[in-house]
């Protein structure tokens, strides 16, 4: 049995599963200090299923808590932000184009050095380790306890990187050391940016780590515990002290593989209807279909894999127009138990109109009588379509799909849709988040640039898929159930010899004890 | 009249770029950010309209050539396109003048700016391409006889170059395989000319049309108004003239593949209005032609930029993915680029079509 955590900003869940199954789940407030909410929720969700601490054999843990503490730019450290790449990139030094006030709060202590690769792996420079040293010597009188080291197309050869922190390591131990190469892909500023950003919440990590780690002791509760990353995947602990800029956007990630679990379906949209918006992803595999665009983060532009979500103006509290007709995208929003109709207010909503049809009994029916049947039957059609509409762009083709309506707005949605082959309502859609914590995987991937000189395309790509299968099991995946979820080829123009750039990404389930 | 561009400008400039990059040219972010660094540190950059450019002046043209991959991950040093300049100088004895972009789309928009702002010269109004093509021989200078050597060219590590060649072609074919040996990526300054010259075989006002795309998306964002409706009532009252959405709908499959170090492909898009055909658009670095239903819907060197449907941003070539929302935006090229001599150079036979050229605007209405 597991137990999925989802710490959001607002509230704690926990979902406590056997297998697919879901035996209990419970809500509460998150604490400030974290621990004490966890430590509510887990005690909820035992009692509540009688299940005993000893039972339980992994607990996951998805929370925004990194992604906050850099957009409130709170209980971050001070960062020396090590480039390696001169004479190249001189051009556009650290932290170029960031918020004035994050650089600020990190010290701007950036450094730059002679080394660094060319996409085929020969050297643009030697790396000068007399700079290094001398950097160490800085970062100590600085006062520096933490450090990103980036260097040009380490994701092809990354053994600069590693030579520099060991030299770092060596001048100043227990220097908190964030190597780009484990973060982030070929696209330097981004991967620079998170390797920073990385390195900035060092010390947060450690506390956050021991704070989850304290909770689960304090109920006895000795299975292992994972904390979930952007792509849906998971992390030990030890990763997470060491990598926690990783874990940005698991939130929607989690949601929707909640969804997708639930619902017992791999390949479907998930359409999750709030008060305002209605957000609308794809599931691939069982994962989040990525967005293709850069995503800033706290001002910050990195390259993370962000699920492509789809935001429609149409919630329980959106405004009803035109007789009908038009509906949003403004919303009374959380004011909507003192504006609908349907609550003593004076704004036709569009749970008014889902209660003046009889589709559901909330609040008052009487204040919605007077609403003219021809109004009711136009809104329920724009309703309607608007879904279908968001559904059926964001298909990646003509074929009809599930979609799992999740949401507390999912009341909305009361036919069938002609872009869906059917329309599907989980039971504990609310706590989506932490069952999706609770089933997710563990994953490994590969990036780099590949020649395809004096080899074939199948060589390269069943060694790269070989490489990506080999980190999930190191990662910690079983490796019977680890399979290749995504492949991706873009050839470099302008270049000889074939070079492409493949990524190829595998996951597998989590080995239990 | 605008006479010079300031860091105010800088966005803009990225945006009316990469939709002139008409799926090439590079992502112009890093240009920006280069320019914006370079202005920050030495003021403004004059902006002089092609027909003022004073008969004796000494201009040269000058930009990036490389894989936008390597761009991405290999920043500049920032003193690649100066190298370039002087090397340029000094060889051919004169001091230069005023630049001029050779590409108006993409990165290669920007260079120019920083390289200018470095050195207090000013930028002319105009460019080579009229929107990204991805040869150096692909240029009206060499379509109306301005020779493209010598061509000076420059990486990172202070290694340079002199190019005496024979024709355009060769310049391209040459400077392509030193950029190789350079990691991927080099700087060039070629087809030298005089002001009077250079009035007679430029694509006019092109920085201004990159500003002016910039600032309607802008503006018509701010206005919460359509931006594809503002800026095909911009491209009306500019010499482009034409532009219009030939369809809207969804990446349904990218193939993509290398010959002879092109990024070759076809992009299939389906309509959002049931029942209409598939859309196919063929990629060489740029979109090259939009097709449907065997009707021509564009063809080189009109444009043809993909628009994500929600943001409206340009979407390059390498980020086209399957499931993206596009708006299919093409635009007719000015007269200067629509000759037979012209077409020769950069028209769809040039690129293998067997297709004839026909202006976007002169097609039968759909």
């Amino acid at each position: 049995m597991r137990i999925g955590i989802d710490v959001g900003g607002t509230n704690t869940d926990a979902a406590l599963m056997d297998g697919i199954t879901v035996k209990g789940a419970c809500k509460t407030p998150t604490t400030a200090d974290v621990s004490s909410g966890i430590i509510a929720v887990l005690k909820e969700v035992l009692r509540m299923t009688g299940v005993a601490a000893s039972e339980i054999q992994a607990v996951m843990i998805g929370t925004t808590h990194f992604t906050n503490a850099v957009v409130e730019r709170k209980r971050l450290l001070e960062v020396a932000a090590i480039r390696l790449g001169l004479p190249a990139t001189r051009a556009l030094p650290p932290m170029t184009d960031w918020p004035n006030d994050l650089a600020t709060t990190l010290g701007r202590h950036t450094f730059m050095v002679h080394g660094g690769h060319e996409f085929d792996g020969r050297e643009i420079a030697p790396l000068d380790e007399k700079e290094i040293l001398r950097i160490a010597g800085e970062i100590k009188a600085r006062g520096i306890r933490t450090a990103s080291v980036t260097s040009v197309f380490s994701p092809v050869t990354p053994v600069m990187e590693q030579r520099a922190a060991e030299i770092l390591l060596n001048e100043v131990p227990g220097l908190a050391i964030s190597l780009s190469h484990e973060i982030g892909r070929v696209g330097f500023l981004e991967r620079e940016n998170a390797s920073i950003m990385n390195a900035c919440l060092a010390d947060l990590s450690a506390k956050v780590v021991s704070s989850f780690r304290s909770a689960l002791k304090e109920l006895a509760i000795e299975a292992p515990f994972f904390i979930s990353q952007n792509d849906g995947t998971l992390m030990t602990p030890d990763y997470v002290e060491r990598y926690p800029v990783l874990t940005f956007a698991s939130g929607p990630t989690n949601s929707m593989r909640g969804a997708a679990m639930l619902a017992g379906r791999k390949e479907a949209m998930v359409v999750d209807i709030g008060g305002t918006t209605s957000d609308v992803g794809m599931l691939m595999q069982g994962f989040p279909r990525e967005s293709a665009v850069a995503v800033d983060i706290g001002g910050v532009r990195t390259n993370f894999r962000m699920p492509d979500v789809l935001a429609v103006g149409l919630g329980g509290g959106s405004l009803v127009r035109d007789d009908g007709a038009r509906i949003g995208p403004d919303s009374v929003g959380y004011e909507i138990t003192s504006k609908a109709l349907v609550f003593g207010g004076d704004t036709l909503t569009t749970t008014d109109i889902i209660v003046a049809a009889g589709l559901e009994d909330i609040g008052d029916r009487a204040r919605v009588a007077h609403v003219p049947a021809k109004t009711i039957a136009t809104a329920l059609d724009t309703i309607h379509r608007m879904v279908d509409e968001a559904v059926d762009r964001m298909k990646t083709s003509a074929e009809p799909l599930p979609v799992i309506l999740v949401g507390g707005g999912s009341i909305l949605v009361s036919r069938q849709l002609p872009s869906a082959s059917e329309v599907i309502r989980p039971e504990n859609a609310s706590v989506a988040n932490a069952i999706g914590a609770a089933i997710a995987q563990v994953g490994g991937e590969v990036d780099r640039i590949f020649s395809l000189e004096g080899t074939s395309r199948d060589v390269v790509l069943d060694g790269a898929k070989a490489e990506a299968a080999d980190r999930a099991t190191k990662a910690g995946a079983d490796p019977s159930t680890v399979k290749i979820v995504d492949i991706e080829e873009v050839p470099l123009a302008y270049l000889p010899g074939s070079a492409t750039r493949i990524r190829v990404k595998a996951v597998g389930d989590l080995v239990m004890a | 009249m605008r006479t010079h561009i300031t860091l105010d400008d800088l966005d803009d400039l990225a945006v009316g770029a990469a939709i002139l990059g008409t799926g090439g040219g590079g992502d112009p972010y890093m240009g920006k950010l280069m320019t914006r660094a370079a202005i920050e540190a030495h003021g403004p950059v004059r902006l002089i309209p092609l027909d003022e450019l004073p008969d004796a002046f000494n201009i040269v043209a000058c930009g990036a050539m490389g894989a936008p991959t390597i761009l991405i991950e290999k920043l500049p040093s920032g003193e690649e396109m100066g190298r370039a300049l002087d090397l340029y100088e000094r060889y051919t004895g004169r001091t230069l003048d005023a630049l001029i972009p050779f590409e108006a789309g993409g990165i290669n928009s920007t260079i120019p700016l920083m390289a200018a702002a470095k050195r207090g010269l000013p930028v002319v109004d105009a460019d080579g391409m009229g929107r990204a093509f991805p040869q150096l021989e692909m240029e009206t200078f060499n379509v109306y006889g301005v020779p493209a050597a010598p061509v000076a060219i420059a990486d990172e590590r202070g290694n340079t170059g002199i190019l005496e060649v024979k024709s355009a072609a060769k310049s391209e074919w040459i400077a392509r395989g030193l950029t190789i040996r350079m990691g991927g990526q080099s700087f060039i300054a070629n087809y030298g000319m005089d002001g009077a010259t250079c009035r007679r075989v430029s694509v006019p006002g092109t920085v201004s049309l990159a500003l002016g795309i910039g600032r309607t998306m802008r503006e018509a964002k701010a206005q919460h108004r359509d931006g594809l409706e503002s800026l095909i009532e911009f491209f009306a009252g500019t010499h482009y003239e034409e532009a219009k959405v030939v369809g809207s709908g969804k990446v349904v499959d990218v193939s993509r593949r290398v010959q002879n170090g092109w990024s070759v492909g076809i992009v299939t898009i389906e309509p959002f209005r049931r029942g209409e055909e598939p859309i196919r658009i063929q990629i060489q670095n740029e979109n090259l032609v939009a097709e449907q239903a065997g009707e021509i819907l564009a063809i080189v060197p009109d444009l043809i930029s993909l628009l994500d449907v929600d943001t409206g941003e340009a979407i390059t070539t390498e980020r086209l993915r399957y499931g993206q929302r596009v708006n299919i935006l093409a635009v007719r090229v000015p007269p200067i680029m629509r000759t037979p001599e012209a077409l020769d150079v950069f028209g769809p036979k040039a690129f293998g079509l067997d297709h004839a050229y026909r202006p976007l605007g002169l097609l039968p209405q759909r």
